[in-house]
C-alpha cells in the first residue's frame, strides 16, 4: 500500500519539496504555487478523501534554535530518548525551508481515518498563500486568525481582517520578534 | 438642627445602610473561567441568596455592584469601562479572581494587568478561581463597607493599588 | 462579512407600508449570551438576514505564553482553555508532549486520565445543557444541573485538590493516584447525577416551550458541518459518527465498550439529546474503567529506593549517618494528593529523569527535591528532540488537537491548539441566517461557546 505522502508526491512531483513521517505524522512540504491544487486533490481523491480541514495555523521559524543558551551548564537538562514502540527511525528533517514562515494544514479523513499535514513555507517579503475558503468554508476564520497573529495574507480570502485582536492593534503578536508583554491599550489608566 | 434630630438622621442612615447591604443587586460581568465558580456560588450548594445578593441584574442601570468575573483583555476593557460608567451611583466594584486583581499569570500583550488600572475597585477576591467560600467572604467584606459608609456618612476610599504592581 | 449600517434597505410592501431592515447588536456583554461574543444581525422583521460574529474578547495569548514557559509550565494554562472540562485539556496537551518526547506512560495512568476526563466531560455537558435551558426560561434545570456538577466537582477535588483549575496531568503521568476511597463516592455521585438527568429529562423533553424552541432551529447538515470543521456532539447531532475516541482511539478507549449517540436532524433538539446521552455513556466508560483498572504506578518513576520513615531519615542525617540513608527514599506521612500510597514501585520507560517526581518525593527526600528543582528551572528541564507533532483527543466540544513544534530547548517553540468551538462559531452565521431572532438563544446555547477555548 502506498503511503499518503507517495500518493501526493507522485501526483504533484513539482509542488512537493520534501516530506517526512516523523512520529507517524505524515507531512508534505509543498511549494505555495501547488497548494490549492494539492488541497483539492486530497479532498476529492477517493483514496485520500480528506473531508476535514482540521487545523490551519502557522509557525514563525525565524528564531528556531536561536534561543539563549541554558542557564548554567550546557549539560543540564534532559534529552529524552524515545521508547521503541513509537516510530522514530529517521530524525526530523528540521524546519521546512529557509523561509521565515510556514503555514501548517492538518487534514483528516472520516472515511479512512487518516491524517495528513501540509506545510507551506512562506517568505517574509511576500507573506501570501492561496486561500482554501472555496474548498472548506471553515478555512475562513482560521485564515483570518493566521493573518491576525502572524501577518500572513491569504489570496482570494473574502474578508481578511483581524479576528482575535482589535483593529487598532499594530503588529502581529505571534511573530517571534513581537515582545510577549508589549501592550497596546485601548483606554488609559483611571485618573 | 437640634441634637436629637441629628441623632435620628444618623440612626436612619444606619438603618438604610443595613437595608442596603442585604439587598445587593449585582451585575455579573462574566468573561472567563471564574464564571464557573460564580455559577457555583450563585446556585443551590453555596446559595449567595442567603446574603441578600441572589438576584443578578444583567442591566448596568439596575445594578449597584459590578462583579468583574474573569480576565479582562484590552479588547474588552472599553466595554467594561462603559458598563461601569452606565451604572448609577451609589455603585461598588468587586474584582473576582486573580486576573481582575492583578492580571494573574497572563502577563502578555493581550490582557489588562488588573482592572484597578481602569476602574476603582472596592473589594478584591483573589484566587484562580476563588472558591465559593472565598467569594462569600468577599461579599461580606463588601457589606461591611456599605454599612460603614452609611454609619460614617463618607465613602471608604477604594482599595489602594500596591506600589509594586505599577512597576 | 462585516455589516455596514448603509446596507440596510427599505422595502415597500403592497399594503403601502414601508419596512426597513434593522441592525441588532447583541453583546459582547449581554444577558442572554453566556460568554463574551458579539453578534451583529441584520433583521428583516423578525427574520435574520445576515450575521457577523465578532470574537476575541477573551484573547489571553495562550500560544504566546506557551512559548515562554517550560513543558510542564504550560499545563496550568491548558486548564484555562476549556475551563469547564480542564482535565481533558490537560490530558490532550500531556499526550501531545509525550508523543513528541516519545515516551509511554504506565497503564494505570491511562485509566486514571480517562476516568477524570470523562468526569470532566459530564460536568461540561451539564453546564452546557443547564445554561441553554436557563436561557430558554427553565431556571430550575440549571439549578439542578449545577447541583449535579457540584457532586462531580467534589470528586475532582478529592483527586486533584482543586475544583476547577486542576493541573492534574503531568508530562509522563498524573500528579498522584486516585484516593483510596474513590470508587464508592464516584458511584454515589453518578447516582445523584443520573437522578438529576432524569429530572431534567422530565422537565424538558415534553416541555412545550423548550421543545418548540429547540426543534427545527439551528439546522446544519453533516456535510456542511464537516466543511466547517465541526466535530464533537455538534457534528454527531447532524448524523456523522466521528468521535476521536472511537475513530482514532487513544489511551485505553479501544478497550472500553461504549456507544456514540448520533442525531438525525442536526437541530438544537438533537444536540441536546446527544449531549444528554453522552453523559450517560461517559458514566458507563468510568464504570467500565473501574472494572478494568490495573494496579501499578501512575507516573514514570524517577527511581526507587529503600523506604525510610521521614522522621528517622532526619535523625540519621542529623547524626551525620549519611551512609544509612543513601539510596533511601523518605516515606512522608499522609500524602499531599489524597493518596496514602507512599511511593510508586516500578517504572515504564528507560528515561526516568524527565518527569516531575511525585509530591512525596519532592518534599520527602533530596533526590526528589533536586529533580523537581532541576525540572522547573529555566534551561534545566526537559529538552525535547527537534520535531513537530499533532495529537488530538476528544474534548467536550469536539476534536481538541495540539500541535507542538520543538527546537530542542527547554520549552516548546510553538504550541497551537485546535479549539473545537472555534469551528462551530465560524459556522454560526450559517446556522442563524433564515431563523428568527429568538432562535439565536437556543442555537448559541447549543454551540457551547467557551471563551477560553475560542479566543485562547
Amino acid at each position: 500500500m502506498t503511503t499518503l505522502i507517495e500518493r501526493v508526491a507522485s501526483r504533484f512531483p513539482d509542488a512537493v519539496a520534501s516530506s517526512h513521517a516523523w512520529r507517524g505524522d505524515e507531512t508534505v512540504v509543498l511549494r505555495r504555487e501547488g497548494l490549492i491544487e494539492a488541497a483539492r486533490f486530497v479532498k476529492e481523491d477517493p483514496d485520500l478523501a480528506m473531508n476535514f480541514l482540521m487545523d490551519l495555523s502557522a509557525v514563525d521559524y525565524s528564531a528556531f534554535g536561536k534561543g539563549p543558551a541554558p542557564a548554567f551548564f550546557s549539560s543540564s537538562g534532559v534529552a529524552v530518548r524515545p521508547t521503541p514502540n513509537i516510530p522514530d527511525e529517521d530524525p526530523w528533517p528540521g524546519p521546512p525551508s529557509s523561509e521565515r514562515f510556514a503555514v501548517v494544514y492538518h487534514f483528516f479523513s472520516t472515511t479512512h481515518k487518516h491524517r495528513l499535514r501540509f506545510v507551506v513555507p512562506v517568505g517574509e517579503d511576500e507573506p501570501e498563500v492561496d486561500s482554501l475558503v472555496t474548498l472548506w468554508p471553515g478555512a475562513n476564520w482560521l485564515e483570518r486568525e493566521v493573518w491576525d497573529l502572524f501577518g500572513i495574507r491569504f489570496k482570494g480570502h473574502p474578508d481578511l481582517r483581524r479576528i482575535l485582536m482589535y483593529e487598532e492593534f499594530e503588529g502581529h503578536p505571534l511573530r517571534k520578534d513581537y515582545p510577549v508583554n508589549k501592550r497596546q491599550p485601548l483606554i488609559g489608566p483611571v485618573n | 438642627m437640634p441634637e436629637h434630630a441629628s441623632f435620628l438622621t444618623s440612626r436612619l442612615n444606619e438603618a438604610l445602610g443595613w437595608a442596603r447591604k442585604y439587598s445587593i443587586f449585582q451585575y455579573p460581568f462574566v468573561t472567563a473561567c471564574c464564571g464557573m465558580e460564580y455559577m457555583a456560588t450563585a446556585c443551590s450548594h453555596y446559595d449567595v441568596d442567603r446574603f441578600g445578593a441572589g438576584f443578578p441584574r444583567f442591566s448596568p442601570r439596575q445594578a449597584d455592584v459590578l462583579f468583574v468575573v474573569g480576565t479582562i483583555s484590552h479588547k474588552m476593557a472599553p466595554v467594561l469601562k462603559r458598563i461601569h460608567d452606565q451604572m448609577a451611583e451609589p455603585k461598588w466594584v468587586v474584582a473576582f479572581g486573580v486576573c481582575t486583581c492583578t492580571g494573574g499569570f497572563y502577563d502578555n500583550y493581550a490582557t489588562v494587568m488588573g482592572i484597578d488600572t481602569i476602574l476603582p475597585v472596592d473589594v478584591y477576591i483573589p484566587g484562580c478561581p476563588p472558591r465559593p467560600e472565598m467569594v462569600l467572604d468577599g461579599l461580606m467584606k463588601l457589606q461591611d463597607k456599605i454599612h460603614e459608609e452609611h454609619r460614617t456618612g463618607e465613602r471608604p476610599a477604594p482599595e489602594e493599588r500596591p506600589e509594586t504592581l505599577d512597576a | 462579512m462585516p455589516i455596514e449600517q448603509s446596507t440596510t434597505t427599505t422595502t415597500l410592501h403592497e399594503s403601502g407600508l414601508a419596512t426597513k431592515d434593522m441592525l441588532l447588536n447583541i453583546g459582547p456583554a449581554h444577558p442572554a449570551m453566556h460568554g463574551i461574543v458579539r453578534i451583529i444581525a441584520r433583521l428583516e422583521g423578525e427574520e435574520i438576514e445576515e450575521v457577523d460574529v465578532e470574537i476575541g474578547y477573551l484573547h489571553r495569548g495562550f500560544e504566546k505564553m506557551s512559548e515562554n514557559v517550560d513543558y510542564n509550565g504550560v499545563i496550568p494554562y491548558t486548564d484555562r482553555l476549556n475551563y469547564v472540562s480542564p482535565l481533558i485539556n490537560n490530558m490532550g496537551y500531556c499526550m501531545t508532549v509525550e508523543k513528541l518526547l516519545g515516551i509511554t506512560v504506565p497503564e494505570r495512568c491511562h485509566y486514571v486520565r480517562v476516568i477524570v476526563s470523562e468526569i470532566s466531560r459530564i460536568s461540561d455537558h451539564l453546564t452546557c445543557v443547564g445554561a441553554t435551558a436557563m436561557e430558554l426560561g427553565a431556571f430550575t434545570v440549571f439549578l439542578y444541573m449545577i447541583k449535579a456538577r457540584e457532586f462531580l466537582w467534589e470528586l475532582v477535588e478529592k483527586v486533584t485538590g482543586a475544583r476547577l483549575t486542576v493541573s492534574y496531568c503531568r508530562v509522563g503521568g498524573v500528579k498522584g493516584d486516585l484516593p483510596d476511597e474513590f470508587v464508592e463516592p464516584c458511584r454515589a455521585a453518578f447516582k445523584e447525577t443520573r437522578k438529576v438527568l432524569d429530572e431534567a429529562r422530565g422537565l424538558l423533553e415534553r416541555n412545550r416551550i423548550f421543545t418548540d424552541r429547540m426543534n427545527g432551529t439551528g439546522i446544519i447538515s453533516a456535510e456542511d458541518a464537516i466543511g466547517y470543521g465541526i466535530t464533537g456532539p455538534f457534528l454527531r447531532a447532524s448524523g456523522s459518527d466521528y468521535d476521536v475516541r472511537k475513530d482514532c482511539p487513544y489511551a485505553i478507549y479501544d478497550r472500553i465498550d461504549f456507544d456514540v449517540p448520533i442525531g438525525s436532524e442536526g437541530d438544537n433538539m438533537d444536540r441536546f439529546l446527544v449531549r444528554m446521552e453522552e453523559m450517560e455513556q461517559s458514566m458507563r466508560i468510568v464504570e467500565a474503567a473501574f472494572e478494568q483498572m490495573p494496579p501499578g504506578p501512575v507516573m514514570v518513576d524517577p527511581g526507587t529506593g529503600r523506604p525510610i520513615p521521614a522522621a528517622e531519615m532526619v535523625d540519621l542525617a542529623k547524626m551525620g549517618n549519611i551512609a544509612a540513608i543513601t539510596g533511601g527514599c523518605a516515606i512522608a506521612g499522609p500524602t499531599l494528593e489524597g493518596s496514602s500510597r507512599a511511593h510508586y514501585p516500578s517504572t515504564a520507560t528507560d528515561e526516568k529523569r524527565a518527569f516531575l517526581p511525585p509530591k512525596e518525593d519532592a518534599y520527602g527526600n533530596i533526590e526528589g527535591l533536586m529533580q523537581q528543582f532541576k525540572l522547573v528551572m529555566m534551561g534545566h528541564g526537559i529538552r525535547g528532540p527537534l520535531g513537530e507533532v499533532y495529537f488530538a483527543v476528544e474534548g467536550a466540544n469536539g476534536e481538541l488537537g495540539f500541535y507542538v513544534v520543538s527546537d530542542g530547548r527547554g520549552h516548546a517553540y510553538r504550541v497551537r491548539v485546535r479549539p473545537p468551538c472555534f469551528a462551530i462559531m465560524s459556522a454560526l452565521p450559517e446556522l442563524l441566517v433564515g431563523d428568527m431572532v429568538a432562535d439565536i438563544i437556543p442555537t448559541f446555547g447549543s454551540v457551547n461557546m467557551i471563551g477560553g477555548e475560542l479566543d485562547r
